[in-house]
């Protein structure tokens, strides 16, 4: 059984105007100790997969159908009692901007002691100890004075990497990272990216890695999932997504990368943007933008279709692998 | 080198960040500032000590005798240079009974404050924490509550106890009933103000953060939020002890506030009122400037704090 298996997810978004679907058809799943990117654009619905995992739509969000199953218990269908026992302590997660996700008024020893004695019965100094602990394993330099410090007296790597000490606290089995290293500079990103890797590795934690960087996917990731107006388009063994895009979506990210421009050119891009939720085309959600458009594009939605390790879902790619496999037939019998 | 680096093991201390706070930087280079903590803490001093410094007790009916009465003060010709100030329509020494005054009038300021700001910051935390039918309905019992003035409210409530349980237990639960009126009819106050800064503030990663970790909404509201938003709390706070304050002088002054017996600087104006045209000015006039400046000199700190604590309104 898989640590985490996500079900056919559909989460909706109840506004005035009416009712917008954020994500449908989410099927993928986690084992214990693996890594998973997940890759889009603004707006494909990545932090909302992430926060419906924990079940923690904020209003008008809500998980309209499917299951989310984290160790065969649905967590879609839990109390909140049950979700709490859960939340931070089995499956914990770490945001974007370090800034704002510390409390600016508590120091850092409050919040994560405060962390600590909401999943454990332990003492304040034992809760203490734990933290120094932690902080040692992000390698803050003298966590026993640090701990005493407010967010504002830190630097921002130093801010995240507080932000992923406190995400392993409770040493939790699986951590969303929604763009962890987005708010930081290169240098940085680097540290705390191989920081998270050796962490995970140790401990053999699960890791959720959302991210629109396709460079930090490839080294940290072994499974991947491209995401595009709240669907699934193409997932599996991240090596065969980067080496051998197939989802005409995602070979568009992979030419955009600058190092994929020649010197003195223009860069890459995918032309369009994204389609608001509120009104996404017929068809294959890309078709707009999409430089291999076909007419079942604008009128059928794309299964998915299996090539090499990974599930496709482009009626193009559907195409190509039919007329080879005629092909091969042909072979045969010739 | 000669500046000295501080040590990184050596954290600075509570007093230390204080002296480095941009509150005491700021308090250092405000004259208005100075001026009104030093007299507001004047009167603070004078209100905790008053049995200590007042010459006579005004509560003891053993040391006022009425053949004193509406003496001018020392530097009025026929005055008693035992009465500073003068005294009063029954012979007691005025200086004693402003002392003991601005304590009952600071006492009920301050109580009446504490007490709307624990209706006020619970009402407001849970509507903008809430959000949707909470909210709507605390806001609209706001709504409601600031639709009748506070005065209004008072005098009605106040006017009833005393028909009803007569007089003499209502001097002796004067000073209570007061603050309960006036902590109660001035919640809203502190509820908008305070949902409307959780509601800004709940859109903050850290509020998911903490949801994340399996936090408790009372812990996340209280422990979380709360702390975020103590400005704006910390600015109406003197604000609304100066109306408290000046609240129960009103209601002094139309009977309704302490009893005579008792008085606090509201009812002290009040009853030398009716000797005002028989020429004894003092008995209004002192307590009266002693009332304004009092209100005076808090709302000039809240004008302070209020600048000093929201960063928009730096002044370069």
């Amino acid at each position: 059984m898989a640590l985490l298996e996500v079900n056919n997810l559909e989460v909706r978004f109840g506004l005035r105007s009416g009712e917008v679907t954020a994500l449908r058809d989410i099927n993928f799943s986690l084992e214990r100790g693996e890594r998973l990117g997940v890759v889009g654009e603004s707006g494909a619905g990545k932090s909302v997969l992430g926060f419906s995992i924990l079940n923690l739509l904020s209003k008008p969000g809500y998980i309209a159908g499917g299951e989310i199953l984290f160790e065969g218990q649905n967590l879609a269908a839990m109390s909140p009692k049950q979700l709490r026992s859960i939340r931070g302590n089995r499956i914990s997660m770490i945001f974007q901007d370090p800034m704002m996700t510390l409390n600016p008024v508590l120091t850092i020893g409050q919040q994560m002691v405060e962390c600590l004695l909401a999943h454990r019965r332990i003492s304040r100094t034992d809760a203490r100890r734990i933290a120094v602990q932690k902080l040692k394993q992000v390698q803050i330099p003298s966590p026993e004075t640090r701990i005493d410090q407010y967010p504002h007296e830190l630097s921002g790597g130093m801010r995240q990497r507080i932000v992923i000490a406190i995400g392993l606290l409770m040493d939790p089995d699986i951590i969303i990272a929604d763009e962890p290293t987005t708010a930081l500079d290169v240098t940085i990103q680097a540290e705390i990216m191989d920081l998270m890797l050796d962490l995970c590795e140790r401990n053999s934690v699960a890791l959720m890695l959302i991210t629109h960087d396709l460079g930090i996917v490839s080294q940290m990731t072994r499974q991947a999932m491209v995401m595009y107006a709240g669907r699934i388009i193409e997932q599996g063994p991240t090596k065969e997504i980067i080496n051998d895009a197939q989802h005409p979506y995602t070979q568009g990210l992979m030419n955009a990368l600058p190092q994929m421009a020649l010197p003195g050119q223009r860069l890459n891009q995918i032309r369009g943007s994204m389609p608001p939720l509120q009104n996404i085309p017929t068809g294959c959600a890309f078709n707009p933008r999409c430089d291999y458009v076909m007419d079942a594009c604008r009128h059928e939605l794309p299964g998915f279709t299996r090539s090499g390790g990974c599930r496709v879902a482009c009626h193009m790619v559907a195409q190509m692998k039919l007329e080879e496999e005629a092909a091969a037939r042909a072979l045969e019998v010739n | 080198m000669s500046e000295q680096i501080q040590p990184l093991d050596a954290p600075p201390s509570a007093w230390q960040r204080f002296l480095d706070s941009h509150l005491w930087h700021s308090f250092t280079k405000d004259r208005v500032a100075q001026f009104s903590l030093l007299i507001f803490a004047a009167y603070a001093i004078m209100a905790l000590l008053a049995p200590l410094i007042a010459p006579y007790n005004p509560y003891d009916p053993a040391q006022i005798d009425i053949l004193n009465a509406e003496m001018p003060p020392s530097w009025e010709a026929g005055s008693d240079p035992a009465f500073w100030l003068g005294t009063d329509a029954q012979g007691r020494d005025l200086w004693s009974t402003i002392l003991y005054g601005t304590r009952v009038s600071l006492t009920i300021g301050l109580c009446a404050v504490v007490l709307q700001a624990l209706i006020g910051i619970v009402i407001g935390l849970l509507a903008g924490y809430r959000g949707g039918r909470i909210d709507s309905l605390l806001m609209r019992f706001a709504d409601v509550q600031l639709s009748f003035s506070t005065m209004m409210v008072a005098i009605v409530v106040l006017a009833v106890f005393q028909a009803t349980f007569g007089t003499e237990l209502y001097q002796e639960l004067a000073m209570v009933m007061l603050i309960l009126v006036i902590g109660i009819a001035e919640w809203p106050q502190y509820a908008r103000t305070i949902r409307a800064s959780v509601l800004a503030e709940k859109k903050k990663e850290y509020v998911d953060a903490a949801r994340v970790i399996g936090l408790k909404a009372p812990r996340i509201m209280f422990r979380h939020i709360l702390p975020n938003t103590l400005s704006p709390i910390l600015v109406i706070s003197t604000v609304q002890v100066a109306n408290a304050i000046i609240a129960e002088a009103s209601l002094s002054f139309l009977g309704l506030g302490m009893p005579v017996s008792e008085p606090s600087l509201g009812s002290l104006i009040s009853s030398g009122f009716e000797y005002i045209f028989s020429g004894s000015w003092w008995i209004t006039v002192i307590p009266g400037a002693v009332l304004i400046s009092l209100v005076l000199v808090m709302n000039l700190l809240g004008d302070w704090l209020r600048d000093v604590l929201n960063p928009k309104l730096y002044k370069g």
